[in-house]
């Protein structure tokens, strides 16, 4: 028996190194000054995927939405152990909110047709709102069980997990396809494979080799030629636009979005005045003495 | 029909959980400020014992919903309750803890109804909204106000179109009233129509961990941040907190990193505090970092990075490389006491 597998993966700003360039006098942030990277989350989540996949056998599919350059992580998903990798791109998938986003990706998922279980991160690191997961279980009418730490076992189509919650954790046994999200503590990703980088550092979407090839004559030919080649290497990572899964551009981008950003303001703190010390013996000593003498130290 | 403004009520053992008195607190405003009625949601097997402190803690109306296999939490037949009560009664508003629970059981619900909902705010207001693109005016919207970007933004987000105006609330972000006894409220018995399909998924064991640690009645806290660097680091951490007597703290950035458990987190996703003193060390202070902890009596900061934001807060500084600087104030403190 095998059991295929999807990960739902995200391509966030590296939020960890916003700088003041990052963000412009009107507060919108912009994403060209902020690296792009792998959301942390969404890594537990293909490693758990992998890790199911080496103990029951099966695939395991990576899907991204985002704009052409997210096909990085999944470049990145082929280098750890994915099977294949979907890039979901389209100017009418841009500026989607939670619920828009969940119903591009559940329509993606349906295309797919077959498959036993969606493992999705947390939550992502930009906007942490947890919620794509659970709404990509609803529109797919599955079950969820979020904050997955551990699967502990299968028995026939029956998957047991233990959950956190606020206060402890749960046992949780629920029928197969079932979606789950994954906590960062549950594994520790594996890096990239050596051999499998090597390989799939090639591996290219058909918007990339287009534009690879742009300003050639005859540019349909060697597109097709093009695209073809890759495909046998196993080097093509499939790319959906909004016609391929033949979407209600109605609930999807921004006009299926009900949520709207009013106003985004930049944190500016007053920036009160501290006390500073020097980083020396004396220095410190001397917060000390200050802090024992009006009672902070109990 | 009065227009009304929801809260659900999560139950966390045999009693309300904090959070939602907290929403009820903040829900009697909103629903002041729109003339509508605050109505509580309880969903359990037996929990008509509920309905008096919810009404206490400001609650206008309080809809029970009762069936034998609604003890425990499952997230499907919650969700089917509560798009049923929603479809039904068309709430203007609809606020849910942003607790595990509420996380898995608010985007399904969302989704659903196909209405918007934000995640996670910290400030919740009524006001009125115009569409910059078509002009086009909606009154008493609420606006949802979130940290976003790893905290480098407040965002404003409405959903004016949709209803109800879903959001959900961190705990210790809102304040809860002091109860009253004496208000009263209407208590309105449903019965919810599910059946064995809603029921797939079982909860097979369900285990109370005690956290490791109680941040909240520590009136010392030693916390770690991203610049501590390493889980053999944070040790440094611990000698100083158990040197000064207080509680361990850390960022969510340390324990993204390994550095420390979870138990330990102080922010918007962790534990909201208010000691005598905290001392911040190598933590940059994000505000969701800064949300649960800069109520704090002093702050003292040790980062090596002059600009960081904690300095912002921050009653005492010190800018240098906390491995030299934690060991020195270990020193300094066993000389004096």
């Amino acid at each position: 028996m095998a059991y295929h597998s999807i990960v739902l993966a995200k391509q966030v700003p590296d939020t960890t190194a916003v700088t003041a360039k990052a963000i412009r006098k009107d507060g919108t942030l912009n994403r060209s000054a902020l690296s792009a990277t792998f959301n942390h989350n969404d890594l537990n989540a293909l490693e758990m995927a992998l890790q199911f996949k080496e103990r029951h056998g099966g695939t395991v599919t990576v899907i991204t939405m985002g704009p052409p350059m997210a096909s990085e992580i999944l470049r990145e998903s082929l280098y750890r152990g994915a099977d294949k990798a979907i890039l979901l791109t389209d100017k009418r998938f841009a500026a989607a909110d939670t619920l828009a986003t969940s119903y591009t990706l559940s329509v993606a998922i349906k295309k797919l047709r077959y498959f036993d279980l969606i493992f999705c991160g947390k939550e992502a690191s930009d906007g942490n709102t947890a919620q794509v997961g659970p709404q990509v279980a609803e529109k797919l009418g599955l079950p969820q069980i979020t904050y997955v730490e551990e699967i502990r076992r299968l028995e026939e189509r029956l998957l047991e997990v233990r959950r956190l919650t606020d206060r402890g954790y749960e046992i949780v046994r629920s029928p197969l396809p079932l979606l789950l999200t994954v906590v960062p503590q549950a594994n520790e990703p594996r890096p990239p494979a050596a051999k499998r980088l090597m390989h799939f550092k090639k591996a290219i979407t058909p918007t990339e080799v287009a534009s690879r090839l742009q300003g050639q004559t005859d540019l349909t030919n060697k597109l097709d030629a093009h695209l073809k080649q890759m495909k046998e290497k196993g080097l093509l990572i499939t790319e959906w636009d909004a016609d391929a899964l033949s979407i209600d551009s109605d609930r999807c981008g921004r006009s299926g979005s009900p949520t709207w950003v009013k106003k985004i303001e930049r944190v500016v703190l007053m920036g009160g005045e501290y006390k500073s010390f020097p980083p020396t013996d004396e220095g410190v000593s001397q917060l000390i003495r200050e802090l024992i003498e009006d009672h902070t130290f109990g | 029909m009065k227009r009304e403004v929801w809260v659900f009520a999560q139950r966390e053992q045999n009693r309300i959980a904090e959070i939602s008195l907290e929403l009820l607190g903040k829900g009697r405003v909103l629903a002041d400020k729109l003339n509508a009625s605050l109505t509580a949601i309880i969903i359990g097997k037996e929990v008509r014992a509920f309905a008096s402190p919810l009404i206490a803690h400001g609650a206008d109306k309080v809809y029970l919903a009762q069936h034998e296999k609604l003890d425990s939490y499952t997230t499907i037949p919650y969700t089917k309750v509560l798009v049923d009560l929603v479809s039904h009664f068309k709430p203007e508003i609809f606020l849910l803890g942003a607790t595990a629970l509420g996380r898995d059981l608010a985007p399904r619900i969302a989704s659903h109804l196909k209405v918007g909902i934000t995640a996670d705010c910290t400030e919740l207001t009524i006001d009125h909204y115009t569409d910059p693109l078509n002009k086009q005016r909606y009154k008493n919207i609420l606006m949802q106000i979130r940290p976003a970007f790893g905290g480098n933004i407040i965002a404003t987000i409405v959903n004016p179109k949709t209803r109800p105006q879903m959001a959900t609330v961190r705990e210790g972000v809102m304040r809860a009233l002091i109860p009253d006894s004496k208000r009263k409220g209407e208590v309105i018995r449903l019965v919810p129509e599910l059946n064995k399909d809603d029921f797939k998924v079982r909860v097979v064991e369900s285990k109370t961990v005690e956290k490791r640690v109680n941040l909240k009645t520590a009136s010392i806290i030693v916390a770690g941040g991203a610049g501590v660097g390493s889980r053999e680091n944070f040790q440094l951490i611990f000698k100083l907190a158990s040197c000064l007597g207080a509680g361990v703290g850390a960022s969510r950035a340390a324990v993204d990193g390994g550095f420390i458990h979870q138990d330990h987190q102080v922010g918007q996703t962790g534990t909201t505090v208010h000691p005598r003193l905290y001392i911040a060390c190598g933590i940059s202070g994000a505000v969701q970092h800064r949300a649960g902890m800069s109520e704090s009596k002093k702050i003292i900061a040790i980062n090596s990075d002059p600009e960081a934001p904690i300095f912002k807060i921050a009653h005492y500084g010190i800018v240098g490389d906390l491995r030299e600087v934690i060991p020195k104030m270990i020193t300094a403190y066993k000389a004096k006491k």
